[in-house]
């Protein structure tokens, strides 16, 4: 194998440092977290788990992770559902038109949130929805279509159709094709859009922040409304659960596509 | 079976955005009326500031993420085993780590008191507490961060889907690395660049959340003064013409990258 000269080296240094640069904000919020600073320093003059007690023994950010999770949950189920027999409706589509539905799904992803929040708010207002925890997980399902669609979609077109053909030859019906060939073959990438779809909803704030109202407030509206105030590191500790829970999202999508080859 | 997903999107997306235009629009008395005052809005000194600070920020922000970006990319398609899966990490963490939270993990960097200000004072570098953040440089560093994982993306996509043989021929033939790069390799990349650069412009108009927490308030992007002419002036015809504004300039981008086939990378459908 050929070396590589030494400018490649250096820029390949220079590289990851600057790839390093990426981590280096998500890093820092986890080690402030632990800090027993009452007020924010890096790198902290000794560690405690002060911020986690103030966070989890606090009623209002105990219930918007109650939220934030029921609305998650809901909002994931919905829309792997209905993107899985969306994308499973457009792949065997013979029209061209239905074809060509497929901008319509990943809509919700183009538009800005901003846009959609406004419009949602307004319809909210008018039909007293606003707080409404169903509500807000439809919302969240409409904005998660586009990623659920996207997982399913490229997995239900990799797997080979004669699957589905040997099937229906040995006398299966459609509904029997679907439940016994093509659900198991397609689990793990519905296992993952059911993930990145939840992630999808845990992490939405502007959308939420019109239509929570009080009572369906999640954790990223309540961390909107301190930082709107001031920085403090209470929010580090809320903000390492979400880097937690982001971070488990990946493994288990990484053991599922382990399992899938 | 398509039909859950187009009820679902007709109640919660095209029916909310389509009566909320539809009723504000219809505010003025006439035709003519409403679109002349949507020109006397758009035209106003305030809307002209926002929408000039919006185009500024989402060209500067394409700029660095595409200069921050194609090295990245163009090392990922060079790297193998560990530190290619390192390096992609670095990526895609950030990607998938909520936006709110890795806002304020730049907030807790760049603020008055925060950890790069400690930095410079306490080692004499600054005399006083540099202004990173509540200005447009603050808004720029965020956005970058929000959005370079898009760019990386896309380019990357771009660029693994190089057909290797013709750099290899362009070697055989003598070319020296830089020249291969130069005359091959960058002009076969360009319709990933071009992709990536749409969808991180497209992405940074309609921004919200970044400059609104970052930005100081003579940095307001469209985003934000939709949102302002509703919940502070109750205004929706103002909100209205903007919303449409923005509209129209995203979706014909949108149909540009479909068009030049950018939903074959997989950043952005």
């Amino acid at each position: 194998m050929r070396r590589h000269p030494l400018s490649f080296c250096l820029s390949r240094a220079g590289i990851f440092l600057i790839a390093l640069c990426l981590l280096a904000p998500i890093v820092v919020v986890l080690v402030i977290s632990f800090s027993a600073d009452s007020y924010l320093r890096f790198p902290p003059s000794s560690f405690s788990l002060r911020w986690y007690q103030r966070f989890l023994g606090d009623q209002r950010w105990r219930d918007a992770m109650v939220n934030s999770a029921v609305i998650g949950v809901m909002a994931s189920l919905i829309s792997t559902t209905i993107g899985f027999f969306a994308a499973y409706a457009l792949l065997r589509a013979r029209h061209g038109i239905v074809r060509g539905l497929e901008p319509v799904f990943l809509l919700p992803l183009i538009v800005p949130h901003v846009i959609t929040a406004i419009g949602l708010y307004f319809v909210s207002g008018k039909l007293d929805l606003i707080g409404n925890r169903a509500w807000v997980a439809a919302a969240h399902s409409v904005l998660a279509i586009p990623v659920a669609y996207i997982i399913q979609q490229s997995a239900l077109k990799a797997m080979d159709p004669a699957l589905e053909r040997a099937a229906m030859v040995f006398g299966c019906s459609r509904l029997q094709v679907l439940r016994r060939v093509t659900l198991p073959l397609a689990f793990p990438a519905i296992a993952s859009a059911a993930l990145f779809s939840f992630l999808t909803s845990f992490d939405e704030v502007v959308v939420t922040l019109f239509l929570a109202g009080v009572k369906a407030q999640t954790l990223p509206v309540r961390i909107w409304n301190s930082l709107v105030l001031e920085v403090e590191p209470t929010i580090a500790a809320v903000s390492s659960l979400f880097i937690a829970v982001t971070f488990l999202v990946l493994m288990l999508n990484r053991a599922l596509r382990i399992s899938r080859s | 079976m398509l039909l859950p997903a187009l009820g679902l999107l007709a109640v919660c997306f095209f029916a909310p955005v389509g009566w909320f235009l539809s009723s504000a629009l219809s505010e003025a008395p006439s035709i003519a009326a409403g679109v002349a005052k949507a020109m006397e809005l758009v035209t106003s000194p305030v809307s002209v500031r926002v929408i000039y600070n919006t185009l500024f920020i989402a060209v500067v922000v394409t700029g660095v993420t595409l200069l921050i970006g194609y090295p990245i990319s163009y090392m990922l398609t060079r790297l193998k085993g560990l530190a290619f899966n390192l390096l992609l990490a670095c990526v895609i963490v950030p990607y998938f780590t909520s936006v709110v939270v890795r806002t304020y993990a730049w907030m807790v960097l760049l603020g008055r008191n925060g950890v790069i200000n400690q930095v410079l004072v306490s080692s004499q570098i600054a005399a006083r507490p540099f202004e990173f953040m509540y200005n447009t440089l603050g808004v720029v560093i965020g956005m970058t961060y929000v959005l370079l994982p898009y760019m990386v993306l896309t380019l990357f996509t771009a660029m693994r889907g190089l057909d290797p043989n013709l750099l290899q021929a362009a070697a055989g033939m003598g070319a020296s690395a830089l020249s291969i790069f130069r005359r091959v390799f960058f002009p076969l990349t360009l319709p990933g660049v071009t992709a990536g650069s749409l969808i991180v412009f497209m992405l940074a108009i309609g921004y919200f959340i970044t400059p609104a927490l970052m930005g100081g308030a003579r940095d307001m992007m469209i985003g934000q003064l939709i949102e302002r002419e509703v919940e502070m002036n109750q205004n929706w015809f103002a909100s209205a013409v903007l919303t449409l504004l923005l509209l129209v300039v995203i979706l014909s981008l949108y149909g540009v990258y479909r068009r030049l086939g950018g939903n074959r990378a997989r950043a952005l459908p």
